[in-house]
């Protein structure tokens, strides 16, 4: 009896099912982009390579790009291609790089390559930078290069500074992306500025943390931890604990090797903020 | 939920067995309330209250072991034995209602009115479990029983005006009742402006607009059986509360319940009341009247609870068993929303209440049975299941910067048990009695998030982890009458485990604007609570008589620290003057310095007072029609004074004159 009322509800499940079932096989082909969107295309006269993210635009700060290549003649996707790139920021007397990530395959799919590149500054209309692409297939050597877009970002989630060791330094917030009232993973990244072209990770440094809130008191909040080296993804990582939505100032002190402040000072009552700070706001 | 179906089940027969047991030694009974309060407003003849319509605040704190702290002039917090809103069970008969307040803004008593009930029953300590588990006792608010006394319509009209505050309040009531059908409605409405202390001290802030609404009805389905429905709106906006650095836009709550009653005397359950019951609050404090503030926020919150009790009377032979079976389900949620003064900057956002959940089955058995013609032995036993669930991920990962390790469910058993003993003669009558009661952490203690209290200046932190308070407790009761002098004592003593309370922790930065620091909440070893009071009255004729009241409280924690809110000596003496259509009455009270405060939870040592006040009543019958005239001065000699219970030592009322008419047309 009571079957009888189930069963058409049963049937109507399952066709409802295989109907879907049947569209993801149709968009397979194409879903190695999914849920990304284009944020440009350096073309040169054989290839097009397509750089993207999950907004669709360069920002100040860490960007994490998927790149394709695609051949213009047959319009297919290259799969076995070695790239390299080198973002440079044209000053009015002289020009420079910024820290970035070799660019590798990402794990699972055939046509798209990953890596990130982090942009210390940009001019106020997003002008300055340009991105080449060095790259080859098989044995030939080919290469791309177009000027870029690069936005401010609305808060500080990237500093650059001299420290007292008298060597340039760049700190940049990559986690959290979506920051939550909770206890959060903090990974910033650490760069040393060598040369113009030349940013390479710093290891085993630390970095203090003490969030507040300038709008309310300038209050902290509870449970941080410092920032450590992780030798697994090269970055520093802590923990960073958010008590409620708004505007959070991280402030941030830089201790060398020997656990000597290099950069940045303690809030006290009379100073309200570290002279080295991230910014972050949710 | 499988857990929770065993568990009530295992309930269900633990209480059987225990009737069983009980049958078999209990005797004779006179099942009496222990502490009944009748609500005049519904009785005036009997002249038992100064005012038709004083508030159920203001009527609660003339009973003695019964404190209210007031916050403003508004919605004051019942603490009795000098406990407060944890540590006791306030109930609107029988059903369990929460406030949704996270700063105890909204003490359940302020979302009736008298207008809505018949009696107030308070049980003190753990005589007071027959609606749920407590420390200090419960306080049930109950509405009017069933009548179906076929007397067709009857109308009151109340109108009352005080001139501290320039307070009006109206009131209306219809009743119709019949044979077999019964409706009653009432709505009452006040408003009062600030009020002045003494010296004409205006108090900002202090002042409020409410009305209430209610509408109760029922029919009979037969001899013995019978339907109730009843609905309450409670709505109080524009409340100030000068203690406090918000007031309160919002206060709304609708109770709504449904009872079935069985009464039958010739079969072994007596009677038999089953009620399921919904209420809602929303209460939204906000801070835009007040002109200086160093960050504007609005905290809304909002509590629903869903339950049902099953209450049955056994009587046979010479006992009478009492077993009630309840449950209730709540929901807690506050958040809190700051506007910074930099525009730039994006509001900021925080639950301050986690989205809680609590759910509760337990089982109340109370037995009486007398040993003799003077002698009755009763007992009492409550177990329960407390289940509290934060619901929300973000409320679960933000506790989590605090506490780490925690689940999203706490689960723990609760047991009261209480004896008592009271032996009667006709000159003397003395009753003993011992208890042991649990209660859970509110949803404050033990999910409260950055609540600051204004009182010692301290942002609050729940901790889910806390234990169940304890507490063993005694007390006696004797009264002597020779002639037309009658005296009387009665005291208890609690001796209380794991007492709940804040505790400083300086690892965590204030997020209050200049509040002290943070304190977590967290238990005491023990703490020890005392109560004493000595009364006694004369009679020097049939209408004139005397009577006053002394009272001592102590309390302390270990390590010899004093306890907040433990009131001082207090004394209340009366002479009154009453004939069938004339009272008179004049009242000196006041309370002795308050030397033993607790400077570790923000309080200082409030200086001794005494207030006098004087009321009067006259009964006029108009043809068939009656009208109460009540009126009278409080604090004659306008006083500026605040007690130990005035939140941040706000004053309190100076001189006020009152009246308050009743009109009763039959």
């Amino acid at each position: 009896m009571k079957l009888k009322y189930i069963f058409p509800f049963l049937l109507i499940g399952l066709l409802a099912t295989s109907c879907s079932t049947d569209n993801d096989n149709e968009d397979q082909t194409i879903n190695e982009i999914e849920n990304l969107v284009k944020i440009k295309e350096i073309s040169n006269s054989t290839h097009t390579i397509e750089l993207y993210n999950k907004t669709g635009v360069f920002t100040t700060g860490y960007n994490n790009i998927n790149i394709r290549l695609k051949n213009i003649a047959t319009d297919a996707y290259v799969e076995d291609a070695t790239l390299s790139w080198m973002p440079i920021m044209q000053m009015p007397t002289m020009q420079h790089s910024c820290p970035k990530s070799a660019i590798t395959k990402v794990a699972g799919k055939s046509t798209v390559y990953e890596g990130y590149v982090i942009y210390q500054m940009t001019n106020t209309d997003g002008s300055g930078w340009s991105l080449t692409l060095n790259y080859s297939i098989g044995d030939v050597d080919y290469t791309a290069t177009d000027t870029i877009t690069v936005m401010q970002n609305d808060t500080q989630n990237i500093t650059s500074f001299m420290a007292s060791d008298d060597s340039r330094y760049i700190i940049a917030m990559i986690e959290p992306k979506e920051p939550k009232i909770a206890i959060n993973d903090l990974k910033v990244g650490l760069f040393k500025m060598e040369n113009m072209m030349s940013f390479p990770i710093v290891e085993d440094y630390t970095i203090t943390l003490d969030p507040r809130m300038p709008g309310m008191g300038n209050h902290g909040s509870p449970n941080n931890t410092n920032l450590t080296y992780n030798m697994t993804d090269r970055m520093y990582h802590g923990d960073l604990s958010l008590t409620m939505t708004g505007y959070w100032v991280l402030n941030l002190k830089l201790l060398n090797e020997q656990d000597s402040v290099i950069k940045g000072e303690d809030v006290t009552e009379q100073n309200s903020q570290s002279s080295l700070y991230l910014e972050l706001e949710f | 939920m499988k857990k929770l179906i065993i568990y009530s089940i295992s309930f269900l027969f633990s209480g059987f067995l225990f009737a069983q047991k009980a049958e078999t030694t209990i005797k004779k009974d006179t099942t009496k309330l222990k502490e009944v309060i009748v609500l005049g407003r519904r009785k005036l003849s009997n002249y038992r209250q100064e005012k038709t319509l004083s508030s159920i605040d203001d009527f609660l704190e003339k009973a003695n072991k019964i404190t209210m702290v007031k916050r403003g002039n508004y919605a004051w917090e019942p603490s009795l034995n000098n406990m407060n809103s944890e540590r006791l069970t306030v109930t609107i008969d029988g059903m369990q209602i929460f406030g949704a307040c996270t700063d105890k803004m909204d003490p359940i008593t302020s979302y009736v009115d008298v207008s809505n009930l018949e009696k107030v029953h308070v049980g003190s300590g753990q005589q007071g479990t027959e609606n749920g588990h407590s420390v200090g006792g419960g306080i049930d608010l109950q509405l009017p029983a069933s009548k179906y006394y076929a007397s067709g319509l009857k109308t009151n009209v109340d109108l009352g005006y005080e001139t501290n505050g320039n307070y009006k309040t109206a009131g209306l009531d219809l009743e119709y009742s019949g044979n077999k059908f019964y409706i009653t409605t009432d709505g009452i409405y006040r408003k009062s402006d600030n009020y002045n202390a003494g010296g004409n001290e205006e108090i900002l802030y202090s002042q409020f607009e409410k009305y209430n609404i209610s509408l109760q009805t029922g029919f009979k389905l037969s001899e013995k059986e019978s339907l109730d429905a009843n609905v309450i709106y409670d709505r109080a906006t524009d409340v100030g509360y000068p203690a406090l650095p918000m007031d309160v836009s919002l206060a709304e709550a609708l109770i709504t319940s449904l009872t079935y009653n069985y009464a039958n005397d010739s079969t072994l359950i007596n009677s038999m009341e089953s009620k399921v019951y919904f209420n809602t609050i929303t209460h939204v404090m906000d801070d835009s009247k007040r002109p200086d503030v160093p960050i504007r926020m609005d905290m809304p919150g909002w509590s629903d609870t869903f339950g049902f009790y099953n209450k049955a009377t056994i009587k046979k032979n010479k006992h009478t068993l009492l077993l009630n079976i309840n449950g209730f389900y709540n929901r807690s949620l506050a958040e809190m929303t700051m506007y910074p003064n930099d525009p730039n900057q994006p509001a900021m956002f925080m639950y301050t209440w986690p989205d809680i959940r609590t759910l509760y089955t337990g089982i109340y058995a109370k037995d009486d049975f007398s040993l003799g013609k003077s002698k009755t032995l009763s007992a009492s036993l409550r177990l329960g299941y407390h289940q509290n669930n934060i619901a929300k991920d973000e409320g679960l990962e933000s506790l989590q910067i605090f506490y780490p390790d925690i689940d999203d469910t706490t689960s723990r058993f609760l047991t009261s048990f209480s004896t008592d003993y009271v032996y009667k003669k006709d000159h003397y009558d003395i009753s003993l009695g011992i208890g042991y009661g649990e209660r859970a952490p509110s949803v404050s203690e033990g999910y409260g998030f950055f609540l600051f209290n204004s009182f010692d200046n301290y942002d609050y932190i729940g901790n889910p982890t806390l234990e169940n308070e304890k507490s063993i407790e005694a007390n006696i009761k004797a009264n002597y009458h020779v002639n037309k002098l009658h005296i009387g004592i009665e005291s208890s003593y609690f001796h209380i485990m794991d007492y709940i309370i804040g505790d400083i922790d300086n690892t965590i930065s204030a997020m209050t604007i200049g509040a002290n620091g943070v304190r977590v909440y967290n238990a005491l070893n023990y703490a020890s609570i005392f109560d004493v009071y000595v009364n006694a009255s004369y009679e020097f004729s049939e209408s004139f008589s005397a009577n006053g009241t002394i009272g001592y409280n102590y309390g302390k924690g270990q390590n010899n620290k004093n306890l907040p809110l433990i009131k001082p000596f207090s004394y209340l003496t009366e002479v009154s003057y009453s004939t069938k259509k004339f009272n008179a009455a004049l009242q000196l009270e006041g309370n002795g310095n308050q030397s033993k405060y607790s400077s570790f939870y923000g309080e200082d040592e409030t200086p001794a007072y005494a207030v006098m006040n004087l009321n009067l009543g006259n009964v006029f019958y108009i043809k068939q029609n009656k009208l109460v005239l009540k009126y009278g001065i409080e604090n004659i000699l306008d006083a500026n004074y605040s007690t130990y219970a005035d939140w941040n030592n706000i004053p309190r009322q100076g001189r006020n004159f009152y009246i308050n008419t009743s009109y009763v047309i039959f």
